[in-house]
């Protein structure tokens, strides 16, 4: 988070008018309040012994860890095993949020693309566009949706209508559908990303990659694709991450048969389970994955740069 | 200065008036979602001159786990479910009241008045009851529907159409019904069984859902659904041709009760409160809301015919439902595994 104080020494001396340390302190609090304490406290809680039906007994314990990745079978007292369910459950959201990720990108692209390319007034009509099904409520998105896809739906009706199939193509209770429930819930998030850096590119590169005998596909990977790269991976991220633990969507359009990890964290606090240690152990496993990858990410772009 | 004073003097004033306005106090509810008619909370508010809030939940679950995070203290009365009303009196979550301090105490019928939950009713009243099961949709199916085999080892028509609810406790209590075991066993072998029933039967489940559970009905997206009795009842209503089946295994009876919490902020009034859902047309005037009923004597006459006739309200003498049972810790945990590996 912080820069190095010898880079920034120098800026920061320029620009002291003295109100630095009161002016900041907002943030600081802010940072402090709504993010360190409670990632403190779901990192405390997670080594403390469960109470039954819910609650915590300040006894320290790593029965949630053990949970995690040991299983010990049904009554919990056979040698114990390496447990898959909890990783088959993160296994699942990370590929659907991939999923969706993917094709919000493989969509999202050319969607960015046309509309920084829209001259004056139309581009902000085609962005305006993009952001107003968002006005909307999730939730009455995600029902939506529902309707559309299910079994008797418009988009059966209307394929049935035209001969393209003859029994209705079945989605609605897949994992195709939370697919493509995640996909429309986060699809401007990809959008306006790629939008922002593609409005900033000089579009005489890739004029000069022509006249330089550069094929259409050279141009696009090594002259367009690294000059618009921050704003594809910030898009990705912004996907990824919210699909990783929506609950909406699995539980609406794939039918909540199978635990994700957001609805497997909520089971822990709302449903019988009542097993807060192993929430909050749940929670931040999930968080320190998040968090090697987007360091991981962090070192390889801070060598590229170098 | 002069202009700040006079402006806290008139907020003041502003704040005494609102409290003039309701010289009865406050109360404060934590209630089911869509389970009272507001029409029924204006009117206690102006009755007894109290200003009425109240928040909802949406499972017995997850208001335990509120009220443990911190809530109690700051809600008057609650509406746990039959099980839920003993987990709580067991974590010393309730207060106890005596019959002089509710006139209306015998109101209550005569059944509902030594259950098990909390026997001689000293910190709960009823509220409603109905039942747990399932319907199924006539066009679809015609045979006899009247097993639970119908959910957990349905006919090959009727395979992958199938919406169950997502709630542990009453989904494993039908299975225990269907295997003829009885709900929280200890015996290793129950457990397996009841483990294997429903590992074989979720592949033939399209969905899990609970506030979904009357649409999927509605909508024809389910042909068989494990339902509540009053929300069957609704779904029927709107133009679903289904049937509200009272298994021949047995099926779930639940009742939700009125509990007057501890340490409750406003503990007259709530007690106002509970009295008042006692008075026959009351306690009729949400059955004709939600469609289940009251566990109050009298309300016969205040019935709308739809709700009072509504075969889903009128279960046969036998088989007679059951209650879901309270686990022990041991089991619960066998219970959570069991639910682990379902969803896993």
């Amino acid at each position: 988070m912080a820069a190095s104080p010898q880079q920034n020494s120098r800026a920061m001396n320029n620009n002291y008018d003295g109100f630095g340390v009161p002016l900041i302190l907002p943030s600081w609090i802010i940072i402090g309040f709504f993010l360190v304490v409670p990632v403190a406290m779901m990192l405390m809680y997670s080594f403390l012994t469960k109470e039954f039906r819910g609650g915590v007994i300040w006894e320290f314990s790593l029965a949630a860890y053990d949970q995690f990745f040991f299983d010990r079978g049904l009554f919990g007292d056979s040698p114990p095993v390496i447990e898959w369910t909890y990783i088959s459950i993160f296994w699942r959201s990370i590929w659907q949020a991939g999923v969706a990720t993917f094709f919000c990108l493989l969509i999202g692209f050319p969607t960015a693309w046309f509309i920084a390319t829209r001259t004056g007034r139309n581009s902000t009509i085609w962005l305006f566009l993009i952001t107003i099904p968002y006005w909307v409520n999730l939730l009455i998105r995600t029902i939506s949706m529902k309707f559309l896809i299910r079994d008797n739906g418009p988009l059966n009706e209307f394929l049935i209508s035209f001969g393209v199939i003859s029994e209705p193509f079945h989605i609605i209770n897949t994992n195709l559908a939370v697919q493509l429930g995640l996909f429309y819930s986060y699809l401007p998030f990809m959008v306006l990303p790629i939008y922002a850096a593609v409005e900033r590119y000089n579009f005489a590169l890739s004029e000069a990659a022509a006249d330089l005998y550069a094929s259409r596909t050279v141009t696009l990977t090594k002259v367009i694709l690294p000059a618009v790269k921050p704003g594809i991976v910030a898009g990705c991220i912004l996907v990824f991450v919210p699909s990783l633990g929506a609950f909406l969507a699995p539980d609406l359009l794939g039918g909540a048969k199978n635990f994700m990890i957001g609805s497997l964290i909520e089971e822990q606090f709302k449903g019988n389970a009542g097993n807060w240690p192993f929430g909050a152990a749940a929670s931040m496993i999930l968080l320190s994955l998040v968090l090697i990858v987007l360091t991981l990410y962090a070192r390889h772009q801070a060598r590229g740069q170098r | 200065m002069k202009k700040l004073i006079k402006l806290t003097a008139s907020a003041l004033a502003l704040l005494f008036a609102v409290n003039a306005a309701n010289a009865g106090g406050k109360l404060s509810i934590y209630h089911w979602f869509e389970y009272i008619p507001q029409e029924l909370l204006d009117q206690f508010s102006a009755e007894h001159d109290v200003e009425v809030t109240m928040d909802t939940f949406d499972s017995n679950e997850a208001m335990l786990a509120s009220l443990k995070a911190g809530k109690l203290g700051s809600y008057d009365v609650a509406v746990p479910g039959d099980y839920m009303v003993e987990i709580m009196a067991g974590e010393g979550m309730l207060d106890t009241f005596s019959k002089a301090e509710l006139p209306n105490h015998s109101n209550i019928m005569d059944q509902w008045i030594n259950v098990g939950f909390d026997m001689g009713r000293k910190s709960s009243i009823p509220y409603q009851w109905g039942s747990t099961s399932f319907s199924v949709n006539r066009d679809d199916y015609k045979g006899d529907i009247n097993t639970l085999a119908m959910v957990f080892d349905p006919p090959a028509e009727l395979q992958g159409k199938i919406n169950v609810l997502d709630s542990q406790g009453e989904l494993l209590a039908l299975a225990s019904m269907y295997l003829g075991i009885p709900q929280c066993t200890t015996d290793r072998d129950q457990l397996k069984a009841l483990n294997d029933l429903v590992q074989k039967a979720k592949p033939h489940w399209a969905s899990f859902g609970s506030d979904t559970a009357k649409d999927v009905l509605v909508s024809g997206d389910a042909s068989v659904g494990m339902i509540w009795s009053g929300f069957s009842a609704k779904a029927r209503e709107e133009g679903a041709n289904i049937e509200y089946a009272f298994p021949k295994e047995g099926y779930v009876v639940w009742m939700d009760n009125v509990v007057l919490l501890k340490d409750a902020p406003n503990r007259e009034n709530a007690l106002k409160f509970m009295n008042f859902l006692l008075e026959p047309e009351n306690a009729a005037a949400v059955t004709n809301y939600a469609a289940y009923t009251a566990g109050v004597k009298g309300t016969e006459p205040h019935l709308s015919d739809t709700v009072a006739n509504s075969p889903e309200s009128n279960p046969p003498a036998s088989p007679v439902g059951e209650f879901v049972q309270a686990c022990s810790q041991e089991v619960q945990e066998v219970y959570d595994t069991i639910w682990t590996n379902l969803k896993k």
